[in-house]
Formats: structure tokens, C-alpha cells, sequence
């Protein structure tokens, strides 16, 4: 069989599985969030916790306990790496310092899982597992939690409450996320994906020298690494490595894990809103753009275009020989259109295009399908401009799932689409400014500037994946970085619940005969125009002066 | 005891975060790692700590990492199938096969890189002088850096290219050779998923099973 053709075989096979998965999963997640009943375990957690289950909150006690949550997780979890050295399991590891100590501890709670790092000679067992692997299970759960609110917005009627942000965190966990995790971890302990508690030690080799053999508990890591959308690798070398990734099986699983509950968040959508024909039409867009995106990232891989790759008659500079091309540009493709980031392959040796496209897919917001949570809320804020701008063209006041489109909804929509860019390009474009942080560039040329636009546009849109040839382990890198993450984070988080908000004191506005049709081929092909715009007109500048630069030289 | 519900609704706020944080730790980040530990080192024993392979009894390494086969000087010995280069190497490191799982990464040179063209086109030659085959026929995964540094896999091709020297310094012959590589080629997961590989290290230690006969 052809390797292409192989390739092809592959994304088939993830794309029917995500699809058998759509239905089932959609609703069981929207069950989770409209079920009255408490499980047992978590009435014990909430008893833990001392909240009160039955209280509904305003949306601005659901992101202020976010935020307190979230803030309280940052502090936790810079402490525990300050003190690691004198935890058990420390694996010889010094305490972090306090600069790379902060950046990881934002990265972590804002879902980035950016690492400024090496996971092998930097954390203690008991700060990745204890501290790390805590933040990839809370910060996937909080990304959920607030696009249900969002959904809530559109669900109730004439009522200034979204639901209580601790059950929903609660549920998420408990009734997702540790379930699957456990399915999920075995699955890749089966493929061989470590997991123990041996410290790095020496073995002797074959041809009698010395080798370095690394231990830790990876696989149960692995899975809510690659789940809850997070990407942090427990080694330097990410997925790339074998003791995370071991065969093209993992791989093609890994992928699948990081895609499943993006894809099936429209079906919870559009079962909560009681319309499954609106969650239809988001999964198509995201689906059309993610394998678009794949099948660019693909072609461009295979034709190996730039000197050094052209010499090595393929692109096979940072792959891996089980994966290949296609396994490579699958991973590639579907990490940077979630907000996963963690990689099988490193994009900074990628072509000028097939990088270029990474790139692009970060610039998409992370909506298609983006990460676990916040990739819905994104798409829904498009599908609120979306239906504007249609509004715009026809005159009338826009609608959406029955709620109108007024200047209010309108000021947080537009708010959550600027706050992204914004920390992005005055992140790059500081650290292009300043002598120091341009000296951490290491390939020369229009190569060198995407590796700063890279990095600001993958901290911005919570990814984390990254041009790894920049040396960002500096102070600038670190605390900036730490500052980029939050506020990209969170400051769209709050205009998310604050349009939840509004959604809800409305009334259901009946549908006319001239409400725009938004389960319609009309409305998924004006979302995706809209998304590919925005994008275009924000990032051009950085696209043309970088990849483009590269690529058509 | 505090009463709790007189305190301002920002207080109350963060001692219901630390609260939920410290049980969600316990949950997540102990108990949940901890069951899955158990789990794996029973049901998936040999996985769960690296799938380690022996020889003459002896560990001699994790089937899932390439390992160096290289001299004092850093040289590719003969006698031995060779992996990919590898970035995966201290400082101090004199070969291009690092293999030290302490510093897994890649080289993140850019496809336009000038370095990185040298290097290649340095490779290209040695690795055809090496096995003593004209500089095209050498396969992209000889003279590349994988993404981990610990690529354990090379091409069917990289192997088969390697066999006629490897044979002569062992003083095999080829066609025997030539056979255990092709008994140890490992198609594609389902058919499709991947690319056909080799293990350099468990067809290493094939051929000095062999060589002791």
C-alpha cells in the first residue's frame, strides 16, 4: 500500500469514528449538565467543598468562582514547584525557578500547557502528577463549564441565572473527564506508554556503554493530556516520544482522544437548545476546516519544499519514523486546530507552508473544533457575528437560536474576537521591539519572525504547541508569556458569560420569515467566509512577512 | 469553627476554591494516578516500565528507544545496524546517535536552515561511504533528526542499505543478513496506520544472537 494512500486511509477512520462518537457523546455530556440528580460521590464533594448545590448563580458569581478557582490554582500550583525539591519523588529535580515557576503555572491553568522546560529534568513526579495533571483535568473542566453557561444563555428565559459553576466543575470531572481517563489510560499502557514511579537511572547498553532510562507516571498523564485539549508533554519531547507515544496505533488514538470531545460539544449544543439541526451545522464547519487544514498541512509535508528538506529528499527533519508524513501532518493538523498543542513532530522543521498552516489554524481562535469548551464558545461567538453581519445585509435585527443580536450581545461579541489578537500581536510585536528577546531566535531569516509570531499567537489562543527553536526559558519569555496566557484566557471567559448572561433575561423571539436560517448550508457557508476573514484581515501582515516570506522565495 | 457564611462573598469565594482545588488534587492527582500505577503494573507489566529487552539475560535496553552503537570516539561501529541521528545528547556528546533519553528533543532547524543543509548534505556522504552505496540511494531517515532524538525505528530501506556492511564486518553472509532484517520489518499497524519500520536495538540484538552460533 502507498504511504499517501495509507495517509488517506487513516483520516477516514478517525473521521468515522468521531463520527459514531458525535450522538452518543453530545448527549451523555448534555446530560450531565441538565440532570437534577446529584450522584453520590458528588454530594460528598460538595460537602467537601462547603458550597450549596441548589444555588444558581448570576454570571457574575459563575466568573468570579471561576475566577477565584482559577487564581487559587495558579498560587497552588506555583508553590508546589517552588518546594518540589523536599516532596518525595522529586527525581533529583532543584525547586523551579520562580520565572519559569510562574509561566508554567499560567500555562497550565489556562489550558496552554506552553512549556518553557523539559518535563525529564525539570518536574518532580509529584509536581506532574499532583500539580500538572491536576490543572490538565480542572482547566479542560472550566472550558466546559463556561460554554454551558453560555448554552444556558440561550436555553432560559426572562432569569439572570446560569447554573452553579462548582456542581457543573463537579460533574464535568466526575461523570467525564475520570471515567474516560481511566478507559483512555489503559488503552495506551496497552500500546506501551510508561507508567511507574522508577527514578532516572543507568542501564548498560547492547554495545556495552551507558544509557539513560527515564521513568514516571505517564500514561495516566497521557490521556487527559491529549482529552481535556491540554498538550503538555511529561517529556521535552512531547508525543514525539516513545514512552508517550509508542506506535502509529498511539498516535492515531492520541489524535482521536484530543479530537472526540471538541467534535461532540455542537451535538450537546444543539441537544441542550433542543435543535440538533444547529449542532449539525457548527460540526460541519469545524469538520471542513480541520481536514482542509489536514489535507494542506499533508501536501506540503510530501512535496518537502526548502533546501535543507529538498537534500534529504523528504521532510523528515523532527519526525519520527512510525508516524511518517501522514501520521506527522494528522497530529500536526488536528493539535493546532484544538488547543491541545501537544506534538508527534516539530513544526519549527516543518515547510515555510506546511508550518505556515499550523500557524493559521492557531489564528483561527481555536474554533474548528477547537479546544474541549472553548472552542464551542468561540464558534458561537463567530455564529453571533455571523448573524449580524447577515443582519446587517438584510436589514432586520438579527437572531440567534431565538434570542435577538442587539448592541449589547454585540459589545461582548466583539470584545471576546479582540481580546485574542490583541495579547498575540503585542506580545510578538514587543518582543520583536526589544533587542533580548529577538536574540532567542535560532533559525535566520522570514523563518525567525514566525517563530516569535508562533509563539504570542500560541500562548494567545491557549495552544501551546510551538516553533521549539526559540529559546523562551528567559525572563522576558517567562513572565510576559505568563501575562498573555491569563489574560487571553480569561478576560474572553468573562465576555463569554456576561453574553450568557444577557442571552438569559431575554425572551424567546419567535421565528419570522425573516429570521436567517442558521441550520442552514447557507449560514455554515457564511460562518466559515466570516471566520476565514477575520482571520485574514487580523494576521496577514505577520502571515505574508513570515511563512509566505519563506515559502514563495 | 468559622462561620463561613458571614464572611464577605469574596472570601467565601477562594475558600471554596482552595477547598475544591485541594479535592480535586487528592482526586485527580493522587488517588486517580495511584489506581492507575496499580493497574498498569499488573495488567501491562512489561510496558508500563519501558518494554524492556534482554540479551544473554541481561537488560540491555528499552525496545522503544534507540540506543548508540558507536566507539569511544563517537564513530558508528561497523558491525551493528545504525539509527537515525539523533539531537538527543549533552553538551559534551562527540557522536550524531545521542539516544540519551535525559535530553529527548529535536534540532528545530528550520527547512530553509543553512546549518541544517550542511549537515545533511555531511550525512548524505559519510552514511555513503559508510555502507559503501552511491550518496542518492541513501533514504531520508538516515540523514535526518527525528523528533524525539529516540527514534528506536528506521526505514526498511535505511536497514537494507546497511546490510552489506554490516555482514562483511560480522562475516556473515548477506543473504543471511538480508533475511533478519526482513524477519524483523513491522508493517503498518491495521495495514495502514504509520509507516513500515525497523527496531534498530531488537535487530541488533537478532544479529549478535546470530553472530554467536
Amino acid at each position: 500500500m502507498s504511504s499517501s494512500l495509507a495517509g488517506i486511509l487513516q483520516i477516514v477512520l478517525l473521521v468515522a469514528a468521531l463520527a459514531v462518537c458525535y450522538k452518543p457523546l453530545g448527549d451523555y455530556i448534555a446530560g450531565i449538565f441538565t440532570s437534577e440528580k446529584h450522584l453520590r460521590p458528588e454530594r460528598a464533594v460538595y460537602r467537601l467543598m462547603g458550597i450549596d448545590p441548589s444555588a444558581d448563580q448570576r454570571w457574575g458569581t459563575y466568573a468570579r468562582s471561576m475566577l477565584a478557582f482559577s487564581g487559587i490554582s495558579v498560587l497552588f500550583l506555583y508553590l508546589l514547584e517552588r518546594v518540589q525539591h523536599w516532596l518525595p519523588y522529586a527525581n533529583g529535580n532543584v525547586n523551579v525557578p520562580p520565572a519559569l515557576a510562574w509561566n508554567t503555572a499560567a500555562s497550565f491553568v489556562t489550558n496552554t500547557n506552553w512549556q518553557n522546560y523539559s518535563g525529564e529534568s525539570t518536574m518532580g513526579y509529584v509536581t506532574q502528577m499532583a500539580g500538572l495533571a491536576v490543572q490538565n483535568f480542572v482547566s479542560a473542566a472550566v472550558g466546559i463549564v463556561v460554554v454551558i453557561a453560555l448554552i444556558r444563555g440561550f436555553m432560559r428565559t426572562k432569569t439572570d441565572r446560569l447554573g452553579n459553576f462548582w456542581v457543573d466543575l463537579t460533574r464535568v470531572i466526575v461523570r467525564l473527564l475520570l471515567p474516560f481517563s481511566v478507559i483512555g489510560a489503559i488503552i495506551l499502557m496497552a500500546t506501551g506508554v510508561i507508567d511507574n514511579f522508577s527514578a532516572t537511572h543507568l542501564i548498560h547498553s547492547l554495545a556495552g556503554s551507558q544509557q539513560t532510562m527515564v521513568g514516571g507516571p505517564v500514561a495516566s498523564q497521557e490521556v487527559i493530556k491529549e482529552m481535556g485539549n491540554n498538550g503538555g508533554g511529561f517529556f521535552n519531547a512531547n508525543s514525539a516520544h516513545p514512552f508517550e507515544n509508542p506506535s502509529a496505533f498511539s498516535n492515531w488514538f492520541e489524535i482521536f482522544l484530543i479530537l472526540v470531545i471538541p467534535f461532540a460539544l455542537p451535538r450537546t449544543f444543539g441537544k441542550m437548545v433542543g435543535d440538533n439541526r444547529q449542532g449539525y451545522v457548527l460540526a460541519i464547519v469545524m469538520a471542513v476546516l480541520w481536514l482542509t487544514a489536514v489535507g494542506g498541512i499533508s501536501f506540503f509535508e510530501w512535496q518537502h519544499a526548502g533546501t535543507a528538506l529538498h537534500a534529504a529528499h523528504a521532510a523528515m527533519e523532527g519526525k519520527e519514523t512510525r508516524f511518517g508524513i501522514p501520521g506527522s501532518s494528522l497530529f500536526a493538523g488536528s493539535t493546532t486546530v484544538t488547543s491541545t498543542g501537544a506534538v508527534n513532530s516539530f513544526h519549527d522543521s516543518f515547510t515555510a507552508f506546511g508550518g505556515g498552516i499550523a500557524l493559521f489554524d492557531l489564528m483561527l481562535g481555536e474554533v474548528v473544533p477547537g479546544g474541549v469548551g472553548a472552542g464551542l464558545y468561540g464558534m458561537l461567538m463567530l455564529a453571533v457575528l455571523t448573524v449580524f453581519i447577515g443582519g446587517l445585509m438584510v436589514g432586520r435585527t438579527p437572531e440567534y437560536i431565538g434570542k435577538k443580536i442587539r448592541p449589547t450581545e454585540m459589545k461582548w461579541a466583539a470584545a471576546y474576537i479582540l481580546a485574542t489578537p490583541f495579547s498575540a500581536l503585542i506580545g510578538a510585536a514587543m518582543s520583536l521591539g526589544f533587542k533580548t528577546p529577538r536574540a532567542s531566535i535560532l533559525n535566520p531569516g522570514p523563518h525567525g519572525l514566525t517563530e516569535i509570531v508562533y509563539a504570542f499567537t500560541s500562548m494567545a489562543n491557549n495552544n501551546g504547541s510551538a516553533f521549539a527553536g526559540l529559546t523562551t526559558d528567559t525572563t522576558w519569555y517567562n513572565t510576559a508569556g505568563g501575562v498573555v496566557m491569563l489574560v487571553a484566557r480569561f478576560a474572553p471567559m468573562v465576555f463569554v458569560l456576561a453574553l450568557g448572561g444577557t442571552l438569559a433575561r431575554q425572551q424567546i423571539v419567535p421565528a419570522s420569515a425573516g429570521t436567517l436560517e442558521t441550520h442552514k448550508p447557507l449560514f455554515a457557508g457564511l460562518l466559515i467566509g466570516v471566520i476565514i476573514i477575520l482571520v485574514g484581515l487580523t494576521y496577514f501582515p505577520a502571515l505574508a512577512l513570515g511563512p509566505f516570506a519563506e515559502g514563495l522565495h | 469553627m468559622i462561620h463561613v457564611n458571614r464572611l464577605p462573598a469574596l472570601v467565601r469565594q477562594h475558600i471554596a476554591a482552595l477547598r475544591a482545588l485541594l479535592v480535586f488534587t487528592v482526586l485527580c492527582g493522587i488517588v486517580y494516578p495511584v489506581v492507575m500505577f496499580g493497574v498498569a503494573q499488573v495488567a501491562f507489566h512489561n510496558q508500563a516500565n519501558g518494554s524492556l529487552v534482554s540479551y544473554n539475560g541481561k537488560v540491555v535496553g528499552s525496545g522503544l528507544l534507540c540506543q548508540e552503537f558507536v566507539d569511544a570516539k563517537g564513530n558508528p561501529l561497523p558491525q551493528y545496524f545504525q539509527p537515525r541521528p539523533s539531537n538527543a545528547a549533552n553538551a559534551a556528546s562527540k557522536t550524531d546517535y545521542g539516544c540519551d533519553a535525559g535530553f529527548s528533543g529535536a534540532t528545530n532547524l528550520g527547512p530553509n536552515n543553512p546549518a541544517l543543509l550542511k549537515t545533511i548534505e555531511q550525512r548524505r556522504a559519510a552514511v555513503a561511504q559508510f555502507n559503501g552505496v552511491s550518496p542518492a540511494s541513501v533514504p531520508p531517515d538516515a540523514v535526518t533528526a527525528s523528533g524525539s532524538g529516540l527514534d528506536p525505528d528506521i526505514s526498511p530501506q535505511y536497514a537494507y542499505l546497511q546490510v552489506n556492511r554490516v555482514a562483511k564486518a560480522r562475516h556473515l553472509s548477506p543473504s543471511a543478513v538480508h533475511a533478519l532484517v526482513a524477519a524483523n520489518v513491522q508493517g503498518r499497524p491495521l495495514g495502514f496506520l504509520g509507516e513500515p519500520t525497523v527496531d534498530v536495538l531488537v535487530l541488533n540484538i537478532a544479529l549478535d544472537k546470530l553472530s554467536s552460533r
